[in-house]
């Protein structure tokens, strides 16, 4: 397995260097944290232009095989691109379309591979449609329902969650079938029947909606593959752990650029507050629990989907980012003083991102314990 | 020279071969996880036969130069025989000064008699080397050094103390911060550097007992001992320099270092086997969902500073702090092994109250010996606080405390 004295190395390719390049430089120019605080006041759920620009380049394929119009690569290549994005508090739909495409590549039937996956590639969004009012990170818990009908299959139950719900094209959807989990992937004429209610959420910057079921109808072949099911729940499951990973480390990376910068400007008592080793020594702290979060970050992104060895990396790596962000920005707040404690510290944001990001998929204690029955 | 994956497997198995077969026996004594450690004479002599027995097999200095008894070959095949090791616990390379920094700094520095002279000795263990850094009134401000090396035509008279020398008794050389100029422009411009002999007059070692009740490290004092000006490493005045230099591959942040591990390291997956023997309310305390959670927490860890040596060599991902694993690295290292003795300490309940000496205490009392010689890394090599300064400074860029 892993001892210690075992070096284990980590897959990078070109392909995720290139990338990880081309999104810092974009996530920089696109998203300042002044876009982000816009994004919150703004009227429209989605920003059209970016959304159609991050299309043009690719990104929304990138774990795509060619054969269905994406560029073939996969889920480490995602990470490159997500991180970046993570950062600069960049909640855009990219997440939630990327995992979209994996479950059905996963589980989807021939159909609504050849039929869906093209789409979502050229940047048709993908919402998710997954957790429920019981907030139970385990995904197969599920209390909505479908039922055989005269004019097919009756769908009802609550979604929550459902970020940019509004502008999806489709909806992965997952209901109890005769007893068990199911997903179904619904396109817009299918799950526009059900209500969309707006959510007030942690991180602002995410459009979120609690979708009801109750008047979809959808058919037999909206269906993925029962066999597969099962393991497009899984994978579904761990490669969010690893894209929410990549967005929590770009998120710590984030405020403790902005807190040290704080650091070197601000005097009190006559010196640059960063001399004060009680704010020094936790920016350390932060710094190496960032560089061990990163570190596992892209290991994981090496073996997502390898067996139980996968398993394992995307959860550690989920818990230390979580783990990092939360010490980071909450740290972030508390160095800022007075501002800090303001809405127009940036501190917030990225406090928020980390508690969105924990609160979906598992928190760091929920991963560990998971890790315990894999590995003790 | 560049080897093919197939030649370094080949190589590797080779290695684990050797290993496994000139494994030493056990010596029927407990030995110390590092050279901080080293208490007696019988686990000195062990030790050193230890290192001169892995040197001989041409596993020791492999990519230090031919011309001063080193292999002249690739560091990667250096790398996997230091791993070997690692994997087949076998005991550390007892030289470790000498080995990992005296030994690149006299590569690096060092003129060419004194690569000739000293680097051979240093690779057999035939000299064992000390540091003189630390004195009584000045550890961690090593800067405010102020034990005294007075010019005396082509000599220097040394005199005052340095204390903590961790293998002083049995050392032939040491590194030695000084004094030259108590009246430079600055406190660091007055030090110079030197590689002195130990056995002269005017140099006594005693031993200090340690928090263990053990041996291990010692106070050296100076009494108008005498060395000549050929012992100054780096120009007189250099001094500071040249320790900085010392410090960066004695925390490992430079490389070059001849090989071989200097510590053992305790392994979460020791810490797991204590867990499923020790007993909590009757049951194995594995089944605690508490000490379930703890040991998760240090797996992540230990894995993450395993791959923390795999991302330091992907550039792409070392962009914005290219420092930064490098230069935390002993921190991260030793604050986890304090903590993960600690805990495993805590797994024996009532039974943690025994001590090394005990026929009732668990393991031999391993444990808690283990956590109090955890310190020893927190502490030797510049505290962990100092650390935290250096990386905040350093890496982060913020103001000086
Ligand atoms: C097992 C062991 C082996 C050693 N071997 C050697 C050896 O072979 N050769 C050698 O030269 N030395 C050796 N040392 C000495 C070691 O390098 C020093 O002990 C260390 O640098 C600390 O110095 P000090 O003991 O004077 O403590 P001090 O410097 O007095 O420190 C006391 C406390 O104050 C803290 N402190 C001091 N300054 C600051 C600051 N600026 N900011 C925040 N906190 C601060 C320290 O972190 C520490 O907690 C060894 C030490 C140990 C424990």
């Amino acid at each position: 397995m892993f001892e210690g004295a075992k070096r284990p190395t980590i897959k990078f390719s070109d392909e995720q260097a290139q990338l990880l390049d081309i999104a810092a430089s974009f996530a920089r120019d696109k998203f300042p944290l002044s876009a982000a605080r816009a994004r919150i006041a703004a009227e429209a759920d989605l920003d059209k232009e970016i959304w159609s620009e991050m299309a043009a380049l690719g990104w929304l394929g990138v774990a795509i095989p060619e054969d269905f119009g994406g560029s073939g690569l996969g889920l480490g290549e995602a990470v490159a691109i997500v991180e970046p994005l993570g950062r600069h508090v960049a909640g855009t739909p990219l997440v939630s379309t990327t995992l979209l495409a994996q479950a059905l590549l996963k589980a989807g039937t021939e159909f609504q591979k050849r039929t869906y996956l093209p789409k979502l590639a050229e940047g048709g969004i993908g919402a998710l449609a997954l957790s429920e009012e019981s907030g139970d990170w385990n995904l197969t818990n599920l209390a909505a329902t479908a039922t055989k009908t005269v004019d097919g299959v009756a769908l009802s139950g609550v979604k929550t969650f459902v970020t940019d719900a509004t502008s999806a094209e489709l909806m992965l959807i997952s209901v109890l079938w005769n007893g068990r989990p199911a997903l179904a992937v619904l396109d817009r004429a299918a799950f526009g029947k059900g209500r969309m209610t707006r959510e007030t959420v942690i991180d602002e910057t995410r459009r979120s909606y609690r979708v009801t079921l109750d008047g979809m109808v959808v058919q037999d072949c909206y269906f993925l593959e029962a066999a597969q099911t099962a393991a497009a729940f899984k994978h579904l499951d761990e490669a969010a752990c690893l894209l929410a990973a990549a967005e929590m480390c770009g998120g710590a990376a984030g405020v403790i650029a902005t807190t040290v910068e704080y650091l070197k400007t601000r005097k009190q008592f006559g010196r640059l507050i960063g001399s004060y080793q009680a704010l020094k020594h936790p920016m350390v702290d932060a710094l190496m629990l960032l560089d061990a979060a990163r570190s596992h970050l892209y290991f994981a992104a090496g073996v997502v989907g390898e067996g139980k060895e996968g398993e394992i990396a995307v959860r550690m790596a989920k818990a230390a980012a979580g783990e990092a962000l939360a010490f980071a920005a909450d740290r972030a707040i508390q160095f800022h003083g007075g501002f800090g404690f303001t809405y127009d510290c940036d501190a917030q944001l990225y406090r928020r991102l980390g508690l969105w990001g924990e609160a979906r998929h598992g928190d760091a204690a929920w991963q560990r314990a998971r890790l315990a029955e894999l590995m003790l | 020279m560049s080897l093919d994956p197939k030649e370094l497997e080949d190589f590797r198995a080779e290695v684990r071969a050797w290993f496994e077969e000139n494994r030493p026996a056990d010596p029927g004594f407990l030995l110390p996880q590092s050279f901080m450690e080293v208490g007696t004479d019988e686990q000195f002599h062990f030790l050193r036969d230890w290192q001169r027995k892995v040197y001989e097999a041409g596993y020791l200095g492999m990519a230090w130069p031919k011309a001063y008894g080193g292999g002249g070959q690739p560091q990667a095949l250096q790398d996997i025989v230091t791993r070997e090791m690692m994997r087949a616990k076998v005991p550390f390379m007892v030289n470790t000064i000498g080995l990992n920094w005296a030994g690149p700094l006299i590569l690096n520095m060092g003129s060419e008699e004194q690569k000739k002279a000293y680097i051979p000795g240093i690779l057999s263990a035939e000299d064992i080397w000390c540091q003189g850094f630390s004195e009584p009134d000045h550890g961690s401000d090593l800067g405010s050094a102020q034990m005294k090396a007075v010019r005396d035509g082509t000599d220097f008279v040394l005199n005052g103390s340095k204390i903590w020398t961790s293998l002083g008794v049995h050392a032939r050389y040491m590194i030695l911060l000084a004094r030259s100029n108590p009246h430079a422009n600055n406190k660091y411009e007055g030090l110079s550097f030197y590689l002195i002999p130990m056995q002269i007059p005017g140099i006594e070692v005693r031993p200090i007992r340690k928090l263990t009740g053990e041996y291990g490290f010692n106070q050296t004092f100076f009494r108008d001992a005498r060395v000549p000006e050929s012992c100054l490493i780096g120009g007189e005045g250099n001094g500071w320099r040249v320790a900085m230099a010392t410090l960066m591959f004695e925390r490992g942040a430079a490389g070059g270092q001849a090989g071989g591990h200097a510590m053992m390291s305790t392994e979460v997956s020791e810490v797991v086997a204590l867990a499923r023997v020790a007993k909590r309310g009757g049951r194995p305390a594995i089944e605690d969902p508490l000490v379930r959670d703890q040991l998760v927490r240090f797996l992540i860890e230990e894995r993450g500073l395993a791959l923390n040596s795999a991302r330091k060599r992907l550039a792409p991902l070392n962009a914005e702090y290219p420092l930064s694993i490098a230069m935390a690295g002993k921190l991260a290292v030793s604050e986890f092994q304090r903590r993960l003795c600690q805990f495993a300490l805590s797994l024996e309940g009532g039974r943690a109250a025994y001590y090394v000496g005990d026929a009732h205490a668990i393991d031999r009392g391993l444990w808690q010996r283990a956590y109090f010689n955890a310190f020893s890394a927190t502490i030797g090599g510049g505290t962990s606080e100092i650390q935290h300064n250096i990386i905040g400074e350093r890496v982060l860029g913020l103001a000086k405390s």
